[in-house]
Order: structure tokens, then sequence, then C-alpha cells
């Protein structure tokens, strides 16, 4: 006869079995028999965070920076209700995860039990998709298939519940070695007529613009997209999310696009006559108003991964669905073996009209300030640690300016909350990232109202000895909503300014890390330097910045991709 | 313009929540909506009436397809098709008022179920305008009460949706 085997123990084989290294999470009732299973072997390593949010951010910055799949682990109730922002930025972002849940017993389900929640409820739709184990049998099945759908196709979170009762019920070990559903065959390969009329349009481009997605990033097409740009030789910009992409100091590089884009690459999205968008899905903070958008004349090419994600905000000309890495390789391959190539004059022509408008030096900002300007921060932070480390970051004017000034010369360096833009992001997900990449810079750039939405998770990089160096853009007021209130609101500055700080030295103390306060310009990169030396400790920079310090250029929500604001015009 | 969509799912726990939600997420309007079990009760057949320009139908198949649980998507008024409702309606049948109706009745070839000295309940069947047209013959004065399941739908011809 078979093997026997609680629910519990089949679900620790299943992560055993998945490659598992690390669960995030937090105990509670209704888990308590998958952490006796945990308890007793050694594969699957549990890290203990502080709150169930960070745990499932930090199964996503894992992810992120490691291509593997983030795993989570939280009890029932109020353990899935405070996982639920990780869950909803990891979806919004396409982040692979699986999200394991306890839940009251099945006889207690529907009874509004203690600690009871209707989790599948809750969650689906912030989730790729959701599963309630009523049966200890199905449990094995239910993770290999939770697996296979967070990693194929557009990837996302997807969540487990089991209750109680089926973590300690028994069953039959046998775990699946494939598994296919009937109704879920997402299209991955392009379609080959397709792909030589993207091909064919490419060649005949005369202002060219490439921009390019997280897709690329998630698909681990960096490489076949480099190769595909500079055989053409068309300018490129990357989206927030797909930043890394294309190497950041590559000459064919124009910056990031949309709201807080530079003016070439908005200036570009909008007067060349081919755009290849890859793996990006033309968001508000990426176009603008898309009625602008459409004013200008021009043909789409798009690949993307979800069908849905295809003329949704903008309709396109040439549609690609499939894997991004594949169908640029596809292209790569036509391009070489097509006697043509783009016209040259044409294309210098564009190169000429594109340099035009790099020379009004958009990212310029005063660097002979007496207070620390925060894009000088990043500046530093990039130099001194040449464009290689893993830079998380929280949500506001901090995580624009790295977007700006840090140049990412790699994918899966850079870790930000892009889709949902959630606040207490950074921290949490700089954990995941260096337990991911032990041997690496991490660091996490945030602002002083980013940090104290899961500063609690100071005590968990203490426990696990992760040496992050947190960059603190202090600036005493979040600083998008106070940009916002001045340029749209009259100055009148409603509930923006940070009252009441604490003192961030003594708190990273208190925490038993290192702490540095910075406050003149000249000592920046001294503190930087000092940071990174000390390896094995978590150091805390705190940068007291120029308080009215904005970000620009600017698109104002609305307006067209053209109509930015820049730092002169005011 | 209205449409019809026809969708097989997986008869699972869920699945119909997965659904409607989809259209309050994202803003879609449902004129109705049935569900019932296939020959292969491991599967559902839902048909969903909805109205929106050729992008929001276009969005609305997308974003159903993406669904996990949903096994196909047909858009049934992209080709001829056959649309039936089902109608019961309970009417004050009495006086003068019982021979008129029970008329009535039959030319929208209706069947009473069941009777009463005082009303009728009737059956109908047909599209969604020949059940509207049906009340609107009567006098609203004596329409006690309807029931409606919202329209099913099937392919003419050739036209099938299995997997």
């Amino acid at each position: 006869m078979d093997m026997e085997l609680t629910g519990a123990e089949i679900l620790i084989r299943c992560l055993q079995e998945e490659g598992v290294e690390y669960v995030f999470g937090y105990p509670g009732g209704a888990v308590l028999n998958i952490y006796d299973e945990l308890f007793k072997q050694t594969k699957v390593k549990h890290v203990l965070v502080r709150h169930e949010q960070g745990a499932v951010h930090a199964a996503d910055g894992y992810s992120r920076s490691s291509k593997k799949v983030g795993v989570a682990l939280v009890t029932s109730g109020p353990g899935v209700t405070n996982a639920v922002t990780g869950i909803a930025t990891a979806y919004m972002d396409s982040v692979p995860m699986v999200i394991i849940t306890g839940q009251v017993p099945t006889a207690a389900i529907g009874q509004d039990a203690f600690q009871e929640c209707d989790t599948v409820g809750i969650t689906r739709p912030c989730v790729k998709h959701n599963f309630l184990v009523k049966n200890v049998a199905d449990v094995a099945v239910t993770m290999k298939k939770a697996f296979y759908l967070a990693t194929s196709g557009r990837p996302g979170p997807v969540l487990v519940d089991i209750p109680k009762d089926v973590s300690q019920h028994k069953a039959e070990w046998n775990y699946p070695k494939t598994i296919s559903l009937r109704s879920y065959n997402p299209v991955t390969r392009g379609h080959a007529g397709q792909i030589k009329k993207a091909v064919q349009l490419l060649l005949e481009a005369k202002r060219p613009m490439v921009y390019s997605g997280g897709g690329v990033i998630l698909n681990d097409a960096s490489d076949a997209l480099t190769r595909l740009v500079r055989l053409l030789g068309f300018p490129c910009t990357n989206t927030l999310m797909g930043l890394g992409g294309f190497p950041g100091t590559d000459p064919q590089f124009t910056g990031m696009l949309g709201m807080h884009g530079t003016y070439e690459s908005n200036m570009a999205m909008q007067n060349c006559d081919v755009l290849f968008a890859v793996g990006a899905r033309f968001d508000d903070r990426v176009i603008g108003n898309p009625a602008h958008f459409y004013r200008a004349d021009r043909k789409i090419i798009h690949i993307d991964i979800d069908p849905s994600s295809i003329s949704k905000r903008v309709k396109v000309d040439v549609p690609i669905v499939g894997y991004v890495g594949d169908v640029l390789e596809e292209m790569v391959k036509l391009v070489e073996s097509s006697p043509s190539r783009p016209d040259p004059a044409a294309l210098k022509a564009w190169w000429g009209q594109i340099k035009e408008w790099q020379r009004k030096d958009c990212l310029r900002y005063d660097k002979a300030s007496k207070l620390i300007k925060p894009q000088y921060v990043v500046e530093k932070l990039y130099e001194l640690t040449g464009g290689d480390a893993f830079v998380t970051s929280d949500v506001g004017q901090h995580q624009m300016w790295v977007a700006q000034y840090y140049k990412f010369e790699k994918p899966r360096r850079w870790i930000n909350s892009g889709g949902l833009g959630t606040m207490g992001f950074g921290l949490p997900a700089a954990m995941g990232v260096q337990l991911a990449n032990s041997k690496a810079n991490v660091v996490c750039v945030t602002g002083e109202a980013s940090i104290q939405m899961c500063i609690q998770e100071l005590s968990t990089c203490k426990q696990y000895h992760l040496p992050i160096k947190i960059v603190n853009l202090n600036n005493r007021y979040m600083g998008m909503v106070r940009q916002w209130q001045e340029f749209f609101y009259g100055n009148r500055y409603a509930e923006s300014y940070m009252d009441a700080l604490p003192d961030f030295v003594k708190l990273a103390e208190a925490y038993g890390h290192v702490g540095i306060k910075v406050e003149h310009p000249r000592d920046v990169e001294g503190a930087l330097r000092e940071a990174f030396a000390r390896k094995e400790r978590l150091v805390f920079l705190d940068f007291i910045t120029d308080q009215t310090e904005n970000v620009f250029p600017m698109v104002p929500g609305g307006k067209g991709l053209t109509e930015m604001i820049l730092a002169e015009e005011l | 313009m209205r449409h019809i969509l026809s969708i097989l799912v997986e008869n699972e726990a869920g699945a119909l929540s997965r659904i409607s939600g989809l259209f309050s997420a994202r803003g879609y309007n449902i004129e109705s909506l049935t569900v019932a079990p296939t020959e292969d009760p491991t599967m559902s057949r839902m048909t969903i009436v909805t109205s929106g320009s050729d992008d929001v139908i276009e969005q609305i198949t997308k974003q159903l397809n993406k669904l996990v649980e949903v096994v196909k998507v047909v858009d049934l008024t992209e080709g001829n098709h056959i649309e039936r409702e089902l109608m019961l309606v309970k009417v004050r049948a009495a006086g003068k008022d019982r021979d008129e109706m029970k008329r009535l009745a039959d030319i929208f070839r209706g069947r009473i179920l069941d009777v009463t000295d005082k009303s009728y309940t009737i059956e109908l069947t047909g599209t969604g305008q020949k059940l509207d047209a049906f009340l609107q013959a009567i006098e609203p004065g004596v329409i006690l009460e309807t029931v409606r399941t919202g329209a099913s739908g099937i392919g003419r011809g050739e036209r099938i949706l299995r997997i």
C-alpha cells in the first residue's frame, strides 16, 4: 500500500517537489498543522515576518529578483486580510506566487467561526486563480495546479485555501509530474504570419520607436530585445516596470517614458511612425490621455502574452499574442536573414530629431544647492554600485527619482510596485531580494512616509541578518501628494506633512541596526560608502532632503503625453 | 449593441461568481444570465445577454477567456442563432377577462399551466421581444406576477459550441 500522509505533510512535500527554498509567513490557529510539519523538516526554510503584508511582499521581491515562484503562508481571517495588499500588488505586476492560507475547519465554514473569512471571495478579484481545498485527496493536485497556473501564460499569484481539518486528514501521497487543464490553454507561440508582418513594418519604418515593459523582464526576454534593437538601430524606451529590460547606459536608450518619463521618450512616442510595444500595456501612466495619443498617425505593433492587454486602451495594427522572448528571437532571425534594412537616411534624420529633444536635458536639477537634492543621492548611489545593485522602492517621488536617475543595466534589478502603487512594499520586498541574492548589494530607496508603513520588518531583517541598505529620502512630506497639491490644489497641503517623525537613527538602533543621519550634500557620498562598507549590517541612511523638490518632467493626469511640465517652466 | 454570449465553463463552485464578479469589477452590463449543467455534468453552459460597443464586447470576450475555469466563449450574435426565453405569468382571469385572456394566450402560443376561478398561470416561450409583446398586449392591471428565465441561445445549423 502506498504511503498515507496528512494534508500538512503533503503540502510540505509539494513545496519540496517544487524546489521551494523559502516560505515567508506568519503562524496562526488554522495553519498550526502546516507549521508543525515545517518544523519537522529542513529543506524548506521559513522566514518569520512581523506582519502578513510583509510576508507577501517578501515572497514577491524574492520572485521578481530570482525568476522563482514566491511562496507565502498565512493563517485564516486577519492573516488573509493583512495579506490582501501584498496579493493585489503581485497581481497588478503579474508576479508568479503561490499563497497558502489556513481556513477554519470545513464544518465551521459559513458559521462565522473565530478567525473565519471568505478567503476565496475576498481574494478572487486580485489573484490569477484561487482554490478552496475541501478534500485532503485534492491537496497535491491543487498545489501542482497552483504552481502551473502561477508560472504559465501571464504569470500571477495563485491562492490555495486549506481548512484545518484538511491539513490534518490523511491521503495517499501522489504528486503529479505534469498537469493540464482543459479550460486553460494560454496562447504562447506568436503567429508566424503576424511576426513577419511586424518585421516588414519595422524594416520600412522611418521614425521607429521601441517601447518595452514588464513583460520583457518577466519572460526573461531582455537579451533578445537588446539584440533586436541594436540590430535595427532604433531608439528604445522602457516603462517603469520594464527598466533594465534594455541596458540603461546604451546610447539607443532614451530613458523611461510616461507621466514622469523623459522629454525625448515621450516626444518620440508621439511622433514616431511605427511604434513597437513589447510586453507593455499602454496604461494611463504611460500614454496619458488616449484621445491625445490617437491624434498622431502611426502604426502600432504589440506583443503581449495576454490577449486582453491588446487593443484594451489603444487600438493596434499588428497584434502578436505569445511569449515575448520567443517572438523576439524569431524577429531577430527574420531581420538577420533579410536583405533589407531600415532606410539609413531616414533613421539618421530621426535620431537627429531625438538628439534635439535630448538637448532639453529634462532631468537636470540644481547641483549647487546647499540642501541635499534627492536626485543627487540616487545619482551617487548609482555611481557607487555601478548600476548593478538590486534596488527596491516604495511609492512616490523617491520611486520616480530612482527610475529616472539609476541606470539599470540588467533585468530583475529594479523591484517596485508599479501597478498597484503600494507604499510599504520596499523594505519587505528587499528582504526577499536579499534572501534570493545573498551576496548582492540590496538597497531599499524609500521615503519617510512609505517606510513607516512596513517598518516592523526591520525586526525580521535583524533575525535573518539581512544587510539591506535603506536609503530614506526624508523630505518630511508625502512628496508626491505634496507635489500634486502644489500644482493642482493651490498649495493647500492637506494632510501631506509628516509630523512627529521618529528619530530614524535611534529607531534603526533600537531594532539592532546601524543608523546614519545625513544633512549636507558633501556627506552624501561618504555615508553611502560607509553603508556599503558595513557588509554584514543593515544600515538605515536618513537623508534630510530638500522639501520643495518636485519630479520633472510631469504629464498632468488627463493630459497628452507631450503636454509635459518641465522644471524650467515653473 | 445587444450581444448574446454563450459560455462553456467548468461546473465548479465559484465559477459563477468569478464571471459575475468580472462583469461588476470592470463595469460591464448584464441584461440576463442563465446557467445550468450540460449533458456532461462536469461542465455548465451559460448564456449572458450584454450590451456594449464592439470594443467593449471584444474586451468582455477576452476577459472571460482569461478566467481559468472558462472553457469556451462564443458570441452567438455574430451569426445565425436561436434565442429562447421562458416566462411564467400569473394574470387575473375573472368575468369578461377570462375568455379574452385565454384567447390572447392562444395567439401567443402560450399554455395555461394552472387555473383558479380568478386567475390563470400562463407559460410562454420565445424571444425576449415576444414576451415583452405579450405583456404589452394585456392590461397592466391584470398582471399579478411574472417570472422570466433570461435568454438561452444556440447557433443555427452546423454551428456547435462544445469542447
